[in-house]
């Protein structure tokens, strides 16, 4: 059965290698080759689930060891992976939604000559993911980190012939590199403080180290999160990132990349929980971040980016969630599986949407869609009223279990965070209403470009369809198959541990007040979207919409701040790079070029003065030899 | 004369003749070499007997089978616990069968064989007058630009006799690092040293070049032979014999018995010093260590790139085993005399192959200067005298030589009208026009520069363990910092390739046959294999560290 685990890497690893080293003559085959083998390792996935359920709980753990590499005395790098529970949910998140989004982008990339690259692209990123989340160290589980930041640029920037694209990816992958560094600096600092960096020695020692030096760690792996998965301060290259193909937007956002930090804060649990002050920041972070990306959300017009701000504010609510510690982590996963379902969906039914519209984004010229693409239409619905939680649905569940977690917290603090997760529920109702009105709803704002071709919106192949359909029913039950009866608390509870805080408020004034939340969120949209027509170009709107519609100026931030004093610290480090460091670089390089220069005349190309050249090194060899024994 | 000699000599007829004992040979222990040497004489056979039409096939068939029974072979003694258990001294006491021999064998039967498919490439020079042609001349006897040249050229003649040839050069090489007394690996050394001689004048293209660096070869080699002819000499008079064992028995002090014609001049540490010294200093020609290097630029530029590739790679292999063998058992009694003279070897060597590099303008040459850094590196594990010593040059020959093979393989696809397109100048641009191509050769280039990922980095890591581990710290600095020196001039090349513009008349890039393609694509995959997963190779020249003595 361990055997399978490695499988379950290999064969989209295999699906990369060969569609990106094929060549043309794949070009005819390639999507599908890309889509079975990931649909292959999903079934791999379901072998090796059902085999997990045929287990006691406590003995669900499989470890298969493939190779250590290079091992030295106490540094020891193996390559090692370890299924358990949790890993186990993410294997079928990743390769579920992955194979759906496979098979969608079959029909939504038809058309593009390079179809081929991209589905290894596609491959090689559900692979890097499956490392990720499969190693049982942090150095491998750096490989796939690393790995998976590779497959965000080459996707996010397939279509490398717009610039803005190519700039988008790298902006990704910049950001990314600023977490990437706090993971390196973690999995170095487990290194000095546990002489260790797999998850068996790290995690169960975590409470034997000082809390200065755990405190240290959770924060770097707090950096590290908020890079991988867009939380604030690493935010900006979310919404950027949009402009890759729409199924990388859903892979990015649904089954990969942006849940790897979630996944890296709840499987170093341990660490955080003996250190309170890096949980605390974690928190905080996900506070932010999930206020952020709904506020953001509200003011996008370009509907992948309202869906991009949306993203973010809902892992917002995980990070949340798994900065509540052992009452809050169930929870993240949770919220984490049934986001994936449904804003995979979303993202679907946008470039399904898109699709029809000529690649329109453009909302206000949207309307009325709903006619034209009735099965969008219903998918797209379902899935947006999972988001804002409407009751029975999935979103409904799982949210609503952060929120009480947040109360949960108490103190002070617990009132704080439980407020703003609903403030947040609030926003998300507004925002998300706010996309389908404008989508779906009203008259139809859509004119002929300057060519004079009028968008025909029609509904996408079946090939699209089913996807969409697939996921809207995840959509729909997967909250309540969860929730009902706590089956996946009792699942996931001994790898995370969970226990029940005190909330000063019960759980059904909760929902109540979630309920009020969602109603009134409604209700502003409908107000403002749904009763007055929508206007085809944007009013310039209050001061926060029009900072909002910048991505709340953090652009701004990031320029003024980083790149201007980046600028300065660079002028002054070039400058002494130049005078001094060059200096010595040059002219060590110059003492060795002439030098070698000079050495090479010996090399004159005449037997006989090579044979002297030997004879000499003869004697010298034979004198040491003989003056070695005589000292 | 003694009176009791001559009473002798005049009384030997009268004395009932003993019959002398016919000598024991374990024929199963040696039939890498007896398979590969037999191949060999069916060689010279078919270059005899068969039409010339059907010479090439029958050889490239011969030459095949041979290497992969004699390999089969190996890995059959291998795992029969030839290597660890019942290694032991075979053939009257000529040959050792044990770990470091096996090995060795196996990597020299595995890089021969690769070799070999470079050997028998016959699609990228242009058909002459209709004939598939290879790599070497038409026909070596005709003098270069003569008439007799153009009638061989014109009628389509190769010369298929590099096939035994090459296969008299690996059956020495494999004799060479299990030579257990003075005189096979003598023997062995020139077995396969006048193939490789031979080989070298053979290139089809720029045959005066190619003849020039055979000659020059062979007037040092011959050179070098004689220095370790007479440090044999020597030895044997210091230790009244030629075995491995007795010499290492008298280096030790633990003889007994004393031969009494002898007495005068055994023990005479100045003949073991001298002696010791010199058949060094042949391994060490051999080896291409400074200062006995100077053959191996002009030498590895003007033979046929095949060869270089298959040179480059086996006798570094057989000539680091042969002088593991020596320093180990002959001569581990005298190791604090001979460890400060290979450290100071060591350290020029690895500085001055990477120094003089850095200004090479010839592929072939910089690869040959690299090659004479890489003796360095690996000196520098034979320094450690120690058993993770042994296992870690085991570990980086094995790596070193597909590495090595696949570069010169890569180097004989880059043509223009002139053959080759050696200059490096004609490369810029490669990386543009055929990326793969360009691509594999970064692979190998980052491969000798010893990053990781790649076998390089692997075994220069073990390497310098061994050596630091075995007191030698100070050689490990030195071999850091040549390394950096060195990663300069293989990260130029790559830049060449990928950064620069392609020059309007640049070279081309020859599609070959599958066999040239095979040998690049095993170099990269041991490159990768043993960069990716080392453990487990580690663990096997861990196994196969241990000499029989």
């Amino acid at each position: 059965m361990e055997n399978l685990i490695a499988l379950l890497i290999a064969a989209p690893l295999l699906g990369a290698a060969v569609l990106l080293t094929g060549g043309r003559r794949l070009d005819r085959v390639g999507h599908w080759i890309g889509t079975l083998l990931s649909a292959a390792s999903f079934v791999f996935g379901l072998i090796l689930f059902v085999d997990l359920l045929g287990k006691n709980a406590e003995h669900r753990t499989l470890i298969k060891h493939l190779f250590s590499w290079v091992p030295v005395a106490g540094f020891q790098a193996d390559a090692t992976f370890r299924l358990d529970q949790l890993s186990m949910t993410f294997v079928l998140l990743i390769t579920g939604v992955g194979s759906l989004i496979h098979l969608y982008s079959v029909g939504y990339m038809e058309h593009d000559e390079r179809r081929r690259r991209f589905f290894g692209y596609l491959n090689l990123f559900l692979a890097a993911m499956l490392l990720l989340v499969l190693a049982d160290n942090y150095l491998l589980l750096y490989v796939g980190w690393e790995g998976v930041g590779l497959a965000s640029y080459l996707l996010i920037g397939f279509w490398q012939h717009k610039p803005s694209a190519a700039t988008a990816a790298k902006k990704a992958f910049l950001v990314n590199r600023v977490g990437d560094m706090g993971l390196s600096i973690a999995i170095m600092l487990m290194f000095t403080t546990f002489g260790s960096f797999a998850f068996g020695p790290v995690l169960s020692h975590a409470t034997q180290a000082s809390e200065g030096k755990l405190t240290a760690i959770g924060l770097m792996l707090l950096l590290a999160a908020c890079g991988k998965s867009a939380q604030v301060p690493l935010q900006s290259w979310l919404g950027d990132a949009m402009e890759g193909p729409t199924p990388v937007s859903a892979l990015i956002h649904a089954a990969t990349m942006v849940t790897a930090g979630v996944y890296l804060i709840v499987r170093s649990g341990a660490v955080f929980n003996a250190a309170p002050d890096a949980q605390l920041a974690v928190t905080v972070v996900g506070a932010v971040t999930l206020l952020f990306g709904a506020i953001v959300g509200c003011a996008k017009d370009d509907i992948k980016k309202a869906l991009a701000g949306s993203t973010m504010s809902q892992i917002g609510y995980m990070v949340l969630a798994a900065g509540l510690g052992p009452i809050g982590y169930v929870f993240a996963i949770m919220h984490l599986v049934t986001h994936g379902f449904f804003k995979a969906g979303l993202f679907l039914g946008a470039g399904s949407v898109m699709h029809g519209m000529n690649d329109e984004v453009d909302m206000r010229k949207y309307g009325g869609l709903r006619t034209y693409m009735p099965v969008t239409f219903i998918t797209f619905g379902l899935g947006y009223l999972a988001i804002i939680g409407f009751p029975g649905l999935s979103g409904f569940f799982s949210k609503d279990k952060i929120i009480e977690a947040a109360f949960a917290k108490g103190g002070t603090e617990g009132w704080i965070l439980g407020g703003a997760a609903l403030l947040g529920a609030a926003i998300t109702a507004f925002y998300m209403t706010r996309v389908m009105l404008m989508t779906f709803f009203g008259e139809k704002r859509w004119q002929p470009d300057e060519n004079g071709n009028e968008p025909h919106p029609h509904e996408s192949p079946r090939v699209m369809r089913i996807p969409m359909i697939v996921l809207a029913v995840g959509s729909v039950f997967a909250g309540g198959l969860f929730s009902i009866g706590d089956r996946f608390l009792h699942w996931l509870e001994p790898v995370t541990g969970h226990s029940e805080g005190h909330s000063p408020v019960s759980a059904w004034t909760v929902t109540g007040a979630t309920m009020v939340c969602l109603l009134v969120g409604v209700g502003i949209a409908w107000a403002q979207y749904g009763r007055k027509p929508v206007p085809a170009v944007a009013p310039r709107g209050s001061l926060l919409t029009r900072a909002a519609r910048r991505d709340l100026l953090q652009d701004d931030f990031n320029h003024v701040v980083l790149v201007r004093g980046g600028e300065h610290l660079t002028r002054s480090l070039v400058y002494v790079d130049h005078t001094l460091v060059d200096g010595v670089v040059n002219g060590t390089a110059a003492g060795f070029g002439g030098l070698s220069g000079r050495l090479r005349r010996l090399q004159n190309g005449f037997a006989r003065s090579y044979a002297v050249s030997m004879f000499g090194g003869a004697a010298l060899l034979v004198a040491a030899t003989l003056l070695m024994r005589a000292v | 004369m003694s009176t009791a000699a001559v009473h002798s000599l005049w009384t030997t007829a009268a004395d009932p003749i003993t019959k002398i004992p016919a000598p024991k040979i374990e024929y199963g222990q040696l039939s890498p070499t007896l398979i590969v040497l037999g191949a060999a004489l069916v060689g010279v056979l078919i270059e005899a007997f068969l039409p010339r039409k059907s010479r090439y096939y029958a050889q490239v068939f011969v030459s095949v089978v041979a290497l992969c029974a004699a390999f089969a072979a190996v890995v059959g003694l291998a795992s029969d616990g030839y290597g660890t258990t019942k290694a032991h001294i075979a053939a009257m006491g000529a040959i050792a069968v044990d770990g470091p021999s096996l090995f060795l064998q196996g990597t020299i039967l595995l890089a021969g064989l690769v070799g070999l498919f470079t050997f028998a490439e016959r699609r990228l020079d242009p058909a002459a007058h209709g004939n598939r042609v290879d790599s070497f001349a038409a026909q070596a006897a005709s003098v270069p630009g003569s008439d007799s040249e153009k009638a061989a050229v014109k009628a389509g003649f190769t010369t298929t006799e590099v096939f035994p040839l090459l296969l008299f050069a690996i059956a020495g090489m494999l004799v060479f690092p299990s030579a257990n007394d003075l005189l096979t690996l003598f023997v062995a050394l020139e077995v396969f040293s006048l193939p490789l001689y031979l080989m070298c004048a053979l290139a089809r293209r720029k045959r005066l070049m190619s003849q020039e660096a055979a000659v020059k070869y062979f007037l040092l080699g011959a050179f070098a032979s004689a220095f370790t002819l007479f440090g044999i000499a020597l030895l044997y008079g210091y230790a009244g014999s030629v075995s491995y064992a007795r010499i290492a028995q008298v280096v030790d002090g633990t003889i007994t018995n004393i031969d009494p014609a002898l007495a005068n001049t055994m023990g005479n540490d100045a003949l073991l010093l001298l002696g010791s010294a010199l058949i060094v200093m042949g391994l060490l020609f051999k080896v291409g260590a400074v200062p006995f290097h100077m053959w191996t630029p002009d030498v590895y530029q003007g033979a046929p790139t095949p060869v270089t590739g298959f040179m480059a790679a086996a006798t570094k292999v057989a000539a680091f085993g042969a002088l593991l063998r020596l320093l180990y058992v002959v001569l581990p009694g005298m190791r604090w005399d001979w460890r400060p003279v290979m450290w100071a070897v060591a350290i020029i060597t690895m500085l001055g192959g990477a120094i003089v590099a850095i200004t090479q303008t010839d592929i072939k040459r910089l690869l040959a200067y690299s090659s004479i850094a890489h003796a360095g590196f690996i000196l520098a594990g034979v320094i450690a005298t120690s058993k993770d010593g042994v296992s870690s040059v085991l570990f980086y020959l094995a790596g070193y030589s597909f590495v090595t093979i696949g570069a010169f393989a890569v180097v004989t696809l880059v043509r223009d009208a002139g053959g080759e397109a050696t200059h490096l100048s004609k490369w810029a641009g490669l990386g543009r026009r055929s990326p793969l191509v360009a691509a594999v050769f970064a692979v190998f280039l980052l491969a000798f520069a010893g990053i990781p990922l790649t076998s390089g980095f692997a075994g220069k890591f073990a390497v310098f363990k061994a050596a630091a581990d075995g007191g030698a710290a100070p050689l490990v600095v030195v071999g850091v910092i040549s390394s950096a020196i060195a990663a300069f001039f293989y990260i130029r090349v790559i830049v060449l390739m990928f950064f620069s513009e392609p020059k309007p008349e640049g070279p081309t890039v020859a599609v070959p046959s599958p066999l040239t393609m095979a040998a690049i694509a095993v170099g990269v995959a041991v490159t990768l294999v043993l960069g990716v997963a080392p453990q487990y190779f580690l663990d096997l020249a861990s196994q196969a560290g241990v000499f029989v003595r």
